[in-house]
């Protein structure tokens, strides 16, 4: 009821409208201009999704409020938490890269796109000079719902269907596309028997750098119980040049008994 | 108000996705770009319905949402595949069919 008033309110003061559109269209334009503008991904989605709001805001007094509530539901809500899924899942430092690979190419494409515009925007301006809107009535107001599936179930019902076959193929061609087969991978099981054995490097903790070496500081290797050198003692820093440190003997990697260079890494 | 200033707004919009689109490097900003475009059209079909009185463009408008919809979840998802083969999400990089 209180609905229906509102709209009422709508359609008989042109006023109400214009304020309403000359104050939510620059916040629109300028919120496109900053989804395209700015350099985090994260930030044009936000911005995007104030462009939404704006548009469901136009939908609901033109109107189409079924549009409107759709728009809030499916595209700010639904499709934006996926573009913001997708950018948490890439990387959310993940920037645009500064290096051209097409020379001129920014300048080429904001003079195509400024002269886009002129040619979208003027004739259009030029063929608007007539306010002539017939208006929906009642369709527009509480009977929206109504009207949109009454057309949607006789006169559309066809293409309703094949956008419903659309809607499953897609998502199970996502479902496809985001499927990873895990061939080899071990199980948890596996990977603790094959550490204890020993097969995934040492099953004791890496010896301190300096242990029994001549010099007691970090980039000289720990000496082993018969004497040898454990490289894996010294940190990945020192690791290439850490034959000038070996005792003279044990220069050449040859020598260096088995598995004494850095363990694998633990996956 | 004239119901006309909709489709200018509808235009400016449509050409700042379009400008975004060619643009951009991040293939996820494109999609975004493509997004805005689609909201743009859409917003020029509800103006027409209601300047003709019809119906018709709000169903129409539907559909494109529909499809939209469809289309970012294969999209990201083709995105996604990318990333995780090539580790980049950047246009720039797939090139692979180029040489």
């Amino acid at each position: 009821m209180t609905g229906q008033l509102l709209a009422e309110a709508f359609h008989r003061t042109g006023t109400t409208e214009a304020v309403i559109f000359w104050i939510l269209a620059p916040t629109a334009v300028a919120a496109a201009f900053g989804m395209v503008l700015s350099r985090n991904a994260v930030h044009a989605a936000l911005w995007l999704v104030l462009v939404m709001f704006c548009l469901a805001v136009f939908y609901v007094i033109e109107d189409a409020p079924f549009l409107g509530i759709v728009q809030v539901i499916v595209y700010a809500g639904a499709i934006m938490v996926l573009f913001l899924f997708v950018i948490m899942l890439i990387g959310v430092d993940f920037s645009d890269s500064l290096t051209e690979t097409l020379r001129g190419q920014r300048p080429a494409a904001i003079l195509l796109g400024l002269g886009f515009a002129g040619m979208l925007i003027f004739p259009i301006a030029r063929t608007i000079a007539k306010p002539t809107a017939a208006g929906l009535g009642e369709a527009g107001f509480n009977g929206n719902v109504n009207a949109i599936a009454k057309l949607l179930f006789t006169t559309y019902v066809w293409p309703f269907e094949v956008v419903s076959a659309l809607l499953i193929v897609a998502a199970l061609g996502a479902m496809v596309l985001g499927h990873r087969e895990r061939i080899g991978r071990r199980t948890q099981r596996e990977r603790s028997i094959s550490r204890t054995r020993g097969a995934d490097g040492p099953v004791t903790p890496l010896p301190g750098p300096g242990v029994y070496a001549l010099h007691d500081s970090v980039d000289r290797p720990a000496l082993l119980p018969d004497g040898r050198p454990a490289l894996n003692s010294v940190s990945d820093q020192y690791q290439e040049t850490i034959y000038e440190r070996l005792p003279e003997e044990y220069r050449r990697p040859a020598e260096l008994p088995a598995g004494a260079g850095r363990a694998g890494e633990d996956e | 108000m004239n119901p006309g200033n909709y489709l200018l707004l509808a235009a400016a919009l449509f050409s700042i996705g379009t400008v975004g689109v060619l643009l951009r490097r991040n293939a996820i900003v494109v999609f975004m770009s493509i997004e805005l475009m689609l909201n743009a059209a859409n917003l020029t079909l509800v103006t027409f319905s209601r300047i003709k009185g019809t119906i018709d463009g709000q169903v129409i408008a539907f559909f494109v949402m529909v499809v939209a919809a469809a289309e970012v979840v294969v999209g990201l998802a083709i995105i996604l595949t990318i990333f995780r083969t090539r580790q980049s999400a950047s246009v720039d990089d797939t090139n692979l069919l180029k040489y």
